[in-house]
């Protein structure tokens, strides 16, 4: 029911995800935070209930937290923190699965690119230039197709992402009011709209 | 008195001390000299080779250097028994961070793990303490090619060339004359003291003749020979870590020039 999407663009990435917090027929909140900050330059955008989406996130972010302080404030590459995410999912898999479907976009320094990471409960794995989780994927991943192009600025992802939610609500029959979108770039993660703001209770 | 707090590894003496693992360290000082010296474009590890009989089949690639994984080798002094569980550990760890992050392991992480090992024979009863000193030699994307040495106590620390094992003072006091300084140079520096510059680095070639000429002054043998050393050199080709011991002809080469330089100094 959830939906998240990514572009990767000239020196970042682009996150966003819808705010509703529902299941079954109810929606318990329309302001959540799908999008959480792992790293300094780093973020994951989960779908999937509730608890498991808090419970992984925090799981992942507070480890790789824990490295950077073992280790003399060295930071995992976006690559290696998707790998290990995957190895965690795998890990779980056998025992008691999240059920989280997951999108990594990250920052890396040394080489001055964003890179976004598709990855879904199963463990699978993949680095890609756009991606989208849910329903919504078999709406925007058509137009994310088309859009996307090598070198586009920061402006140009985010219009991608626009054009994506303009779609799904006038096509999608489940009603997602609000988005919110982050961009994670060379300044850090940083949230650049919300439909309701995440802090208002 | 000090005798009673011999026999127990993980016991303090009463002026604080851990006898069995001084005894350890100062095992390691009898032992094959092994030098390591940070170049600009890699690394350098030269190690003494002890002949101990003319009947011994002798070994087919290596006695002293260990490649622990890509971009990780280790030069070993004191007891190579006890030096194959550590470098099984390193390995092992080296292996284990690519399968959880699909990464290089940073050097500092591995050789931290090691002498971790080692710390805890010093703390934990009824064990001996690892009786090897390592020189690590590594390159990562975080801070390049880097050396490290370690003791049998779980200590390590990074250097820019050192000197373990027999005769290792005199090693040192060599490396400290002579890394960094080119020949011309020298002599300044005699004048302009306390003006401590950043040493120039040398490159890999330059490196490996300082380390021959540090070996030859710590194995105190008459002349010395390809069969009494090995020379390791780890370098970067096409952004791939490549590691090579040299063979015998380039060893000698190596030897050669050192002697050419010596003796053209006017000092041999």
């Amino acid at each position: 029911m959830d939906t998240v999407f990514g572009v990767e663009y000239e020196g970042g990435v682009i996150l966003a995800a819808d705010q509703s917090n529902a299941r079954s027929i109810l929606t318990y909140q329309s302001n959540l935070d799908k999008i959480t900050t792992l790293s300094p330059s780093s973020a994951l955008g989960v779908s999937g209930p509730n608890s498991d989406l808090v419970n992984f996130s925090e799981y992942i972010s507070k480890n790789l937290a824990l490295y950077q302080l073992s280790n003399d404030g060295i930071q995992l590459s976006t690559h290696a923190q998707a790998n290990y995410c995957r190895g965690e999912l795998a890990k779980a898999l056998r025992r008691g699965p999240y059920q989280v479907n997951c999108l990594l976009g990250g920052y890396d320094k040394s080489t001055g690119k964003g890179s976004l990471y598709w990855m879904d409960y199963l463990a699978a794995l993949a680095k890609v230039n756009y991606g989208c989780q849910g329903y919504a994927s078999n709406f925007c991943l058509s137009i994310m197709d088309r859009d996307w192009k090598e070198g586009l600025d920061q402006e140009q992802a985010v219009a991608i992402v626009e054009k994506c939610i303009k779609e799904l609500q006038v096509r999608f029959l489940i009603s997602q009011p609000n988005f919110v979108i982050k961009a994670i770039d060379k300044e850090g993660v940083r949230t650049l709209k919300f439909g309701a703001d995440p802090s208002d209770n | 008195m000090a005798r009673r707090y011999d026999s127990s590894t993980t016991t303090f003496s009463p002026e604080g001390r851990l006898h069995q693992v001084e005894y350890a360290i100062e095992a390691i000082n009898n032992a094959g000299t092994c030098v390591g010296i940070l170049a600009k474009d890699g690394v350098v590890m030269a190690s003494e080779k002890r002949v101990t009989s003319g009947l011994l089949a002798p070994s087919k690639s290596s006695e002293k250097t260990y490649k622990l994984c890509q971009h990780a080798a280790c030069n070993v002094a004191g007891l190579t028994a006890d030096a194959n569980i550590l470098i099984d550990q390193a390995r092992l760890r080296a292996g284990r961070y690519e399968y959880q992050y699909s990464e290089d392991i940073p050097i500092e992480q591995l050789v931290e793990h090691v002498c971790n090992y080692k710390q805890a024979y010093t703390q934990y009863g009824g064990l001996r303490p690892f009786g090897v000193a390592f020189l690590f030699a590594g390159y990562d994307q975080h801070h390049g090619f880097q050396l490290y040495q370690s003791d049998p106590s779980g200590n390590y620390s990074g250097w820019k060339a050192t000197v373990i094992g027999a005769n290792n003072q005199s090693g040192k006091s060599l490396l400290k004359n002579e890394y960094g300084a080119t020949p011309e140079e020298k002599d300044d520096e005699m004048k302009v003291e306390g003006a401590e510059e950043e040493t120039s680095m040398p490159d890999v070639n330059k490196a490996l003749q300082l380390a021959v000429k540090v070996l030859n002054k710590t194995m105190d043998a008459t002349a010395s020979s390809p069969e009494k050393m090995e020379l390791f050199v780890m370098s970067l080709k096409d952004g791939d870590v490549v590691h090579k011991i040299l063979n015998t002809e380039e060893t000698k080469k190596v030897i050669d020039e050192v002697e050419a330089e010596s003796s053209a100094a006017g000092d041999s």
